[in-house]
């Protein structure tokens, strides 16, 4: 397939069965396989959406400086687009932020801004609203609540499933940021009646909960609960056991969150084959697993993988 | 009727420093009513008058009571409840934020 440059290829990417993993004829898994974006996760639909909606509203003019409090694949995917757009990118991160992700990052221009490790994401978003407070020329694109990034997935990925499962009857992905679900979930519940659209989140281990306040919690401003039918609540260790098995039985190598995705997609496939329904169920790989190989998650048994996850955001 | 009920790490104090406890009942709001009268003010740092608090994720064998009963979610012996913060994150890796406090869940 041939494109003018490198952002228009963004999306249209493969959706692949699980003949392995699908545990019947009547009940069929699929993989939507969006580590294959330009920089390897689905990040790339929301940035381009993202930087387009602020280009066509005005706030994002040429040679702009974006400003994004970010250490994961959304920053990556910022970087490669304000890259070939010509936008500056600075991107606020805690210091103690693998350097694998800061060559990354590095590497597509984006200029880093380090926050002190101490106050982990939290700082790095408090840094990161002082300075747009003293750069009002700054743009900030801010994802969690950016109707933009629901839209990428309401008018690129969920049209490109739908294609090509017009059978679909579970769409099955990972719950951060939200747009994934809100948009997909909202597309495909005006298509497919009686669809089921099932959110995955990561449980991390106690040392990550650690002191959180339970009324100072976060809730993205895109969430909205009533496009969900359920949402599950996945551990460490279902999560590498997926991800194992999504490598070793049908060669597909994904990051650690999209075994958490996979364990959502086996219950919803579970349920199915006990009420004797058919079902065809797509699931998101959000990315790749290239990124995790430090985490010592794909190497050694399952319970080593586990304990070197411990404290860590797998996800 | 033996019901786990996981404890979040800032609870504790109201359980003595148990990671877990043990309740009896049929439905989720009786589990809690049943806890309270062993671990007093546990129950209302979970729900309050309109129902479960806002940042608290309650999940009955994984899933989210939220898309099930809520509340009068029924439950057998056997089931684990657990109780989490409220967190979100972005997707597909690294811790991430964009809003204090501290959104965890998937990285973006």
């Amino acid at each position: 397939m041939r494109y003018d440059s490198l952002v228009d290829s963004v999306g249209q990417t493969p959706l692949v069965g699980l003949p392995r993993l699908s545990p019947s004829a009547d009940v069929r898994l699929w993989a939507k396989l969006e580590d294959r974006n330009p920089t390897g996760s689905i990040k790339d639909r929301a940035a381009l959406y993202m930087v387009q909606a602020a280009e066509k509203d005005g706030s994002l003019q040429p040679g702009a400086t974006i400003l994004e409090p970010t250490s994961g694949n959304t920053g990556i995917s910022l970087a490669m687009v304000a890259s070939q757009r010509g936008y500056k990118l600075i991107c606020v991160m805690p210091e103690n932020t693998s350097v694998e992700r800061r060559q990354l990052l590095e590497m597509w221009g984006a200029s880093i801004v380090s926050s002190p490790a101490a106050g982990g994401s939290n700082e790095a978003v408090r840094v990161a609203k002082a300075m747009a407070a003293e750069h009002r020329e700054w743009v900030m694109l801010y994802q969690y609540g950016n109707p933009a990034n629901a839209a990428a997935h309401y008018e690129t990925t969920a049209p490109e499933i739908l294609a090509d499962l017009p059978t679909i009857t579970h769409f099955v992905a990972g719950l951060g940021t939200t747009g994934t679900l809100m948009g997909c979930g909202r597309y495909l519940r005006e298509k497919v009646p009686g669809i089921q659209i099932v959110a995955a989140e990561p449980r991390y281990g106690e040392l990550v909960y650690g002191l959180r306040n339970l009324d100072e919690g976060f809730v993205p401003e895109l969430y909205d609960e009533s496009v969900l039918t359920t949402r599950f609540s996945v551990g460490p260790a279902e999560a590498l056991r997926r991800t194992r098995e999504l490598v070793e039985q049908e060669g597909i190598f994904a990051g650690i969150s999209t075994g958490a995705i996979l364990h959502a997609a086996l219950g919803s496939a579970s349920k199915a084959v006990a009420a004797g329904e058919r079902a065809d169920i797509a699931f998101v790989v959000a990315d790749g697993g290239w990124k995790y190989l430090s985490t010592g998650a794909y190497a050694g048994t399952l319970e080593e993988a586990e304990a070197a996850l411990e404290g860590q955001l797998w996800a | 009727m033996a019901i786990e009920v996981r404890i979040p790490t800032i609870l504790r104090t109201y359980t003595g420093g148990e990671k877990a406890v043990t309740g009896d009942g049929s439905t989720l709001a009786d589990v809690l009513v049943d806890l309270d009268s062993r671990h007093p003010g546990l129950r209302e740092r979970i729900v309050d008058e309109k129902g479960l608090r806002r940042f608290v994720n309650v999940y009955v064998n994984d899933e989210d009571v939220r898309f099930m009963g809520g509340l009068g979610t029924g439950l057998k012996d056997g089931d684990t409840v657990t109780v989490l913060p409220a967190v979100a994150g972005g997707s597909a890796d690294g811790p991430e934020a964009a809003s204090a406090p501290l959104p965890l869940g998937f990285g973006s």
